[in-house]
């Protein structure tokens, strides 16, 4: 590095960040291993076949072992299909989602649950729902006229 | 100089400034109505039947501001920096010139589908929304208009650089042409998203689209697009902040090695904006999540170089002791006082946007009204506002005339950072906090819910004091342009010199080659398998839909 020399502020105050880089680097690492999931290839449904075919057909909700519970959903303008989920607090719920039309997005208040729904894919996500209580599920993405009416709610019971 | 040498060039640059800040102007009527239907007072009925929808409104938001406002100023701009740092005129003038006729062209095409409610699909137009083939056609010209400015700009520095064997770039125009390269080479993912899939579609060539894969290009342009925009501000804040401070630049090798690392790490994280899309492998996204804290680096040297360059202005005006310096500098100057404004609030956002990019708070953050905070830190501040301060010398140079109103430009300044502040905050919270989404007509929604309306009244406020400061601002350029005295002396553009000269600076900081090879290899090591998997699989199934 023949003239290039570094004022030696200049270079703590660049190892100081490529430290603290380093430091974010290994905190998303972290999460990438523990238990930290993003959607990644789930299949594909053609649009036009989602309305036809299972699972998303009939949409429903499984019951896959104790307290685990699979969620099908369609998104589509503008409306979710089914607008209301109802499980057992404690439970896991693994959503499925697609779109038979435009781009859609789903996000539950209170939880970690956000996702792009893009037609042709199948978007899955994971939560658990521990309180009882309400909680709303939205459309995060632009998707026409009435964007904004676009809603439902997973409702969580208390165990009896 | 008594005969202005750069006729031809700053008419270009005028046209450049004038067709973005009319852009700005239109676009940011929406602003305020935005933010009043959020809390309930929807004035949209009074627009009808011009502007037939909320959903209109905020594409022609998004689209003349960031999309207009920012490519006009930034070719104009950047034009003028090129030919006055190299003392050049363009070498082949028509390049430029036919550049300008086609970015114009297009965004006469682009904007009558969305005055007519035709192309009402945000700025980022994601299929299977359809919008009227004008309106990609449109966008498409104006991207390769731009890409013809570039090219005008390399051939002058080519002929600039046989003229000048051995010697040094000067800084300026290096950043100048190199901010350009970067473009090219990022929009090349719309340009293809446009020629491949969206416009032969919108025109029924094709029945169907894969909106995947058009997002997936749409991204690997939108991230970069982000430093095609703050780059022409680093040229400002490295290259003409420390003289009107009246210091110098701190480093020239490290300024360069900055832009040169942006050009190199800009475009490979653009997967940090499809966390959470569904069809794309989570190892390649975490690649980007990486890479993304990567190119946070050269934004901190910059912090360093420029806080240190204006330090040295600030004790050269006689400031002491370790923050006297901060007082000394020229506050009263609102060139100045905007620019330092915007590099306050980038800090701000620069520490949003690490948060964005980490993963996990993402998933908590995605398409809520925390990024529409973010978003009007860093692009509709730490931008938007330095090149409102480049204007307010630039503009009386183009126009020959005295700055209309010192005083208000003054204000201006400070009711932009008053406005924003609560407006910026407010969002970030209520995204953060109750997951409220963006892009939504919230005053219409079933879901409002009553807790959020205080931060919406506050973020209200702060937007319409916004909105003055951006009048305030108009009124100012409208008074010098038309109204004002003419200057005695041109205005001259402000030339910071290096603490040390620029004739030290290492060869390989100042040769293409290696930096170009290096970009196109992580390109290809971070885009080619997840795209070459998408492309693969591809499937044209989705058909166009009108829906608004
Ligand atoms: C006059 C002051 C301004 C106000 C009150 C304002 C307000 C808003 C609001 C409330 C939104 C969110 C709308 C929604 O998500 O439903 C928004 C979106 C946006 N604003 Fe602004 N804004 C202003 C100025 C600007 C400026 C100066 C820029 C950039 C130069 C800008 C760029 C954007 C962009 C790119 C979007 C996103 C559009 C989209 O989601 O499609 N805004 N603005
Ligand atoms: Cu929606
Ligand atoms: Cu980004």
């Amino acid at each position: 590095m023949s003239g290039f020399r570094v004022d030696p502020y200049e270079k703590g105050w660049m190892l100081a960040s490529a430290a603290i880089l380093l430091l974010f680097l290994l905190a998303v690492a972290a999460s990438a291993f523990y238990g930290f999931s993003l959607p990644g290839h789930e299949g594909r449904v053609a649009p036009g076949r989602s309305a036809v075919e299972p699972p998303f057909a009939n949409p429903l909700v499984v019951e896959r072992g104790p307290g685990r519970y699979e969620a099908y959903l369609r998104a589509q303008v503008w409306a979710f299909v089914p607008n209301e989920i109802r499980v057992p607090a404690g439970s896991t719920v693994t959503f499925y989602l697609t779109s038979p039309d435009v781009q859609h997005g789903f996000l539950i208040e209170r939880t970690n649950v956000n996702v792009m729904v893009v037609p042709g894919q199948v978007s899955k996500i994971t939560s658990r729902f521990d309180e009882p209580g309400e909680y709303r599920f939205l459309c995060q993405e632009y998707c026409g006229l009435a964007h904004h009416v676009m809603f439902g709610k997973v409702v969580v019971e208390p165990r009896s | 100089m008594a005969e202005n040498d750069f006729r031809l060039e700053e008419r270009l640059t005028a046209w450049h400034i004038g067709i973005a800040l009319g852009a700005l102007f239109l676009g940011s009527w929406f602003g305020p109505l935005q933010v009043l239907e959020h809390i309930g007072i929807d004035l949209y009925g009074k627009l009808a039947p011009g502007i037939k929808s909320y959903y209109q409104g905020l594409s022609l938001h998004g689209v003349l501001n960031a999309l207009v406002w920012t490519t006009f100023f930034i070719t104009g701009f950047l034009t003028f920096c090129a030919v006055h740092s190299l003392k050049m005129k363009l070498r082949y003038p028509w390049v430029n010139i036919l550049g300008l006729v086609l970015m114009v062209a297009g965004l006469l095409m682009a904007a009558a589908p969305l005055l007519l409610n035709a192309a009402t699909v945000l700025y980022t137009f994601y299929p299977p929304l359809k919008a009227n083939p004008f309106f990609y056609i449109g966008l498409t010209l104006v991207v390769v208009g731009s890409w013809l400015t570039g090219f005008g700009l390399y051939f002058t520095l080519a002929g600039w650089r046989k003229a000048h064997p051995g010697a040094r770039t000067p800084l300026i125009a290096f950043g100048s042409v190199l901010t350009m390269v970067m473009w090219q080479i990022a929009s090349l993912g719309i340009a293809a998203e446009m020629l491949f899939l969206l416009i032969p579609w919108s025109l029924g060539m094709v029945q169907g689209t894969d909106p995947l894969l058009a997002r997936t290009l749409f991204w690997f342009t939108g991230h970069p697009i982000v430093y095609f925009w703050l780059l022409p501000a680093y040229v400002s804040w490295y290259g003409m902040l420390p003289k009107q401070a009246g210091g110098k630049l701190f480093s020239d090798p490290l300024a360069r090695l900055a832009f040169w690392l942006f050009l190199v790490l800009s475009i490979p994280v653009g997967l940090h904006h499809q966390f959470t899309d569904p069809g794309i492998s989570p190892t390649w996204k975490a690649l980007h999540a990486i890479l993304t804290y990567a190119v946070t680096f050269p934004s901190l040297l910059t912090a360093f170089t420029v806080i240190a360059s204006l330090e040295l202005g600030g004790r050269a005006r006689g400031g002491k002791g370790l923050f006297g310096w901060i007082r000394k500098l020229p506050w009263k100057d609102p060139s100045f006082s905007a620019q330092a404004v915007a590099m306050l609030i980038f800090a701000l956002g620069g520490v949003g946007g690490i948060i964005n990019a980490s993963y996990s708070v993402n998933l908590v953050v995605h398409n809520t009204l925390w990024i529409v905070g973010h978003f009007h830190l860093t692009l509709g501040t730490a931008v938007t506002l330095s090149f409102i301060g480049i204007t307010y010398w630039l503009v009386p140079r183009l126009a020959g005339k005295e700055l209309w109103s010192l005083r208000a430009a003054r204000i201006q300044v400070w009711l932009w950072l008053i406005g924003m502040l609560p407006f910026s905050l407010s969002h970030h919270f209520l995204g953060l906090r109750f997951g409220v989404p963006r892009r939504t007509m919230l005053g219409a929604s079933p879901y409002l819910s009553p807790e959020w309306n205080p931060l919406l009244i506050l973020a209200a406020l702060g937007g319409l004091l916004l909105w003055a400061s951006l009048l305030l601002y108009f009124f100012v350029v409208v008074g010098t342009v038309f109204g004002s005295r003419k200057l005695a002396q041109p205005a001259e553009m402000p030339v910071a010199e290096a603490l040390r000269d620029a004739r030290e600076t290492p060869a390989w900081l100042d040769s293409w080659r290696p930096w170009l090879v290096a970009t196109i290899i992580l390109i290809l090591l971070s885009y080619g398998p997840p795209l070459i998997d998408l492309v693969r699989s591809a499937d044209l199934s989705s058909p166009g839909l009108r829906v608004w």
